[in-house]
């Protein structure tokens, strides 16, 4: 029996991912005019080379890199540009996006040459001119991130399959449905930085991905496949490495830092595709649940598809008060609305009946959440510095260490919104500083 | 595909997560008041209807002493979340049966005004409401406060009520006196199941037990103060010797004889005033531990249970400050 890894704090959540666990991921037509927002990835959004009125081929670049941690857009269907303007967005206040009407007629695709040995640079073009970025949300770059910082050296490549927020199952059916594409990920990020160890870690509550990969790796020499106990957040970054090899990213660092990178699975698929089949990166899966929907499911859709066209697919919206959710439960963000576009970070829509709880109720001093939280820190203490605006403190005692996870709100009696308070503990702390 | 229209649709935004674990202050403090049941149960058995009286109005005067307050205040009132009843009912745990109805009334008036609402509210309090009730009732009425009735059970048998002691005090009366009190009056299994003198909710360590179960079941407590304060009496009354011409008391008459099971199963693991960590409990309960022993074996009251956990809520702060986690990464 393999042994089961994990790591410090964390909540043990309902999983709720059975509506969906077994629909296979189905791929949707183009809807009828696609939103594609600038800023998709972490650091700089790249500049549009597009105008208003002109004709769009389908995987036709839109927007070029800005700076050195940038990435390219590309238009995820073919048609005609109709607004250059800023539209609501799921992640944030409305931003600059490209708005493109479907061509019905059109069919045709530009792809990139196809390559069958590339070397770790050719790997690193191939991402930033396929707009390749992390899809578990962060939207990091994976170009930036298949170039470590000079000195470091990466001795391991680990594909993060925990999968660990409630309702969500892209990652699930890409294993089941793709798994060699996402090995094929793995041996190219492994090429790309040179690391002689790659593993893919699954939670324990998906082993039939667990015995299909394995199925698919047992001839690798330096590819395994590990399993990891149900708990959230086991897909934090910090907490996986720290699961897996019982090394500690030191605080402020990053994976690199103690020799390790990671990539979620639908990203090393991505890079696969990219590489493999010159497939710049122009749609995605996402997961579409939540206890009222008709039929729920796994869609693969357009970048800049809206909201509202998965919520249709997945049988419309239910009756009663709804919260729309972009994401999972733990981390995701409330929508006020259904016509934001699906990016390249959504990996779910979860519609879910809206819950009326008291909320920042007094302290009870109880711990609970310090208990739960996986970093080491006392999320009700940093709260209450950050209600008092004294930052000097909330430094001092780890804020900026926070991984926004969730599990202190999670846990809280007193229903404190103790992430959004360290949240903006941390952007005052940037503008003090600053 | 047409989009659909959802310009009438209204969704509810609040910020991550967006999932909860269900618990709430009301769930936490009904908790603890049904883990207090058996030992309500045991005071009336024990003691009569009078317990039950004396239960009742602590807790609705506490009640209405919150509730008057907020409405001064002009906050909202909060009494159903159940912490005003919680703090009430130990208050009158913490009561001989023979005293007045007004007494616990006045106790539980003044803890909610004084040792809660003064402070800010429920959360804000430094030291263990119900505690601070309990040390003005004593200070106020002295007598009223140390004439220990006996256990029904004893009644039945002629004891004199105004003679009868609690073990406790049995002891400390021997060094006073200079006499021995009799041999074999508390029994291990009376002081078990509760067949003694002292608080009505103190005596049944049977009942303090079952409560107990329930909230480590429960997760509202956790083992470290409990333990460590309970070992920390055990050992050093065991150890220290006692002051000349004292009843020598066994460490299981010091366990089971007084006020300490209440104290650390349901005052020193009160969340609001005692240290959040694993570690800081540990020495919390120690620190109960010592100060207990030490005002019993030497000190010039019986108990010492209560003022223990009172000192020690003042070095909360200081305990949370010296036993913070490693962050991750550091």
């Amino acid at each position: 029996m393999p042994k089961f890894w994990t790591f410090k704090g964390g909540v043990r959540l309902p999983e709720h991912k059975e509506r969906t666990a077994g629909k296979k991921i189905r791929d949707l037509p183009p809807p009828d005019r696609v939103i594609i927002p600038l800023a998709q990835n972490a650091g700089s959004p790249p500049r549009p080379v597009v105008e208003k009125g002109q004709a769009v081929e389908e995987g036709e670049v839109i927007a070029s890199p800005s700076g050195p941690v940038s990435s390219t857009l590309h238009a995820s269907v073919s048609g005609k540009v109709t607004a250059l303007d800023d539209f609501p967005v799921p992640y944030g206040p409305p931003a600059p996006a490209v708005e493109i009407e479907t061509d019905p007629e059109s069919s045709s695709r530009r792809r990139l040459a196809p390559l069958s040995d590339p070397s770790p640079e050719e790997i690193r073009s191939r991402a930033l001119e396929a707009g390749v970025v992390g899809l578990g949300g962060a939207g990091f770059p994976i170009q930036v991130k298949l170039a470590p910082p000079e000195g470091t050296e990466i001795d391991c490549a680990i594909i993060n399959a925990a999968e660990c927020e409630p309702f969500l199952t892209v990652d699930y059916r890409m294993m089941l449905e793709s798994g060699p594409k996402v090995i094929d990920g793995l041996k190219l990020i492994m090429k790309a930085v040179g690391a002689g160890e790659g593993i893919i870690a699954i939670e324990a509550n998906k082993m039939d991905a667990f015995y299909k990969l394995q199925s698919l790796v047992h001839r690798e020499k330096n590819i395994r496949v590990e399993l990891l106990q149900v708990k959230y957040p086991q897909g934090g970054e910090k907490q996986l490495i720290a699961a897996l090899l019982g090394r500690e990213v030191p605080s402020g660092g990053l994976p690199s830092a103690v020799g390790c990178l990671v990539q979620n699975v639908a990203t090393a698929a991505a890079l696969s595709e990219a590489v493999r089949e010159g497939e710049p990166l122009i749609e995605r899966v996402v997961t579409v649940s939540g206890p009222a929907l008709k039929s729920p499911g796994n869609f693969r859709v357009r970048i800049g598809t809206p909201f509202s066209y998965l919520v249709e697919a997945a049988g419309g919206l239910p009756e009663g008060e709804l919260k729309i959710i972009s994401g999972g439960p733990m981390m995701g963000v409330a929508q006020a609305g259904l016509e934001v576009p699906v990016v390249k970070g959504t990996s779910g829509i979860l519609v879910v009946p809206a819950v009326h709880r008291e909320r920042n109720l007094p302290c009870l001093h109880c711990g609970d959440c310090l208990r739960g939280c996986p970093m080491g820190l006392n999320p009700g203490d940093l709260a209450t510095l950050v209600e008092k605006e004294r930052w000097a403190e909330f430094e001092e005692h780890g804020g900026r260490d926070c991984i926004e996870c969730g599990c202190c709100a999670y846990s809280c009696s007193s229903g404190r919104d103790l992430v959004q308070l360290i949240k903006l503990g941390k952007e005052a702390l940037k503008k003090v500083k600053s | 595909m047409t989009a659909v229209n959802t310009k009438k649709r209204l969704f509810q935004v609040t910020p991550a997560p967006h999932f909860h674990s269900g618990e709430t202050i009301p769930r936490v403090m009904w908790a603890v008041v049904i883990s207090l049941l058996p030992a309500l149960l045991a005071s009336i058995y024990f003691f009569g209807y009078r317990a039950l009286q004396i239960e009742v109005v602590a807790v609705v005067s506490a009640v209405l002493t919150e509730a008057a307050i907020q409405k001064l205040r002009g906050r909202p009132v909060t009494v159903s979340d159940g912490s005003a009843a919680v703090a009430g009912l130990l208050l009158a745990f913490n009561l001989p049966v023979g005293v007045p109805l007004w007494l616990p009334a006045v106790g539980s008036a003044f803890w909610i005004a004084i040792g809660k609402q003064a402070f800010g509210g429920l959360g804000h309090n430094i030291f263990n409401p119900a505690l601070v009730g309990r040390v003005f009732v004593m200070h106020s009425w002295l007598g009223r406060m140390t004439t220990w009735s006996p256990p029904r059970t004893a009644l039945y048998e002629g004891v004199d009520a105004l003679t009868y002691a609690t073990p406790l005090g049995a002891a400390k009366e021997a060094v006073v006196s200079l006499v021995p009190a009799a041999e074999g009056v508390f029994s291990t299994a009376d002081m078990f199941w509760g067949n003694i003198g002292g608080c009505i909710g103190e005596t049944s360590a049977i009942a303090l037990l079952l409560g107990v179960a329930f909230l480590l079941y429960r997760g509202y407590i956790r083992w470290q103060t409990p333990v460590a304060f309970i070992a920390a009496v055990g050992v050093l009354t065991w150890l220290l010797p006692e002051q000349d011409g004292a009843l020598a008391l066994t460490p299981l008459q010091h366990l089971l004889g007084g006020g300490l099971l209440l104290g650390a199963i349901f005052m020193a693991t009160d969340m609001v005033t005692t240290p959040v960590t694993g570690w800081g409990m540990l020495i919390f309960g120690l620190g109960c531990g010592l100060i207990t022993s030490l005002i019993r074996l030497y000190g010039g009251f019986p108990e010492g249970v209560c003022y223990s956990i009172l000192i020690m809520n003042a070095f909360t702060p200081l305990i949370d400050r010296f036993t913070r986690l490693r962050i991750f990464g550091t």
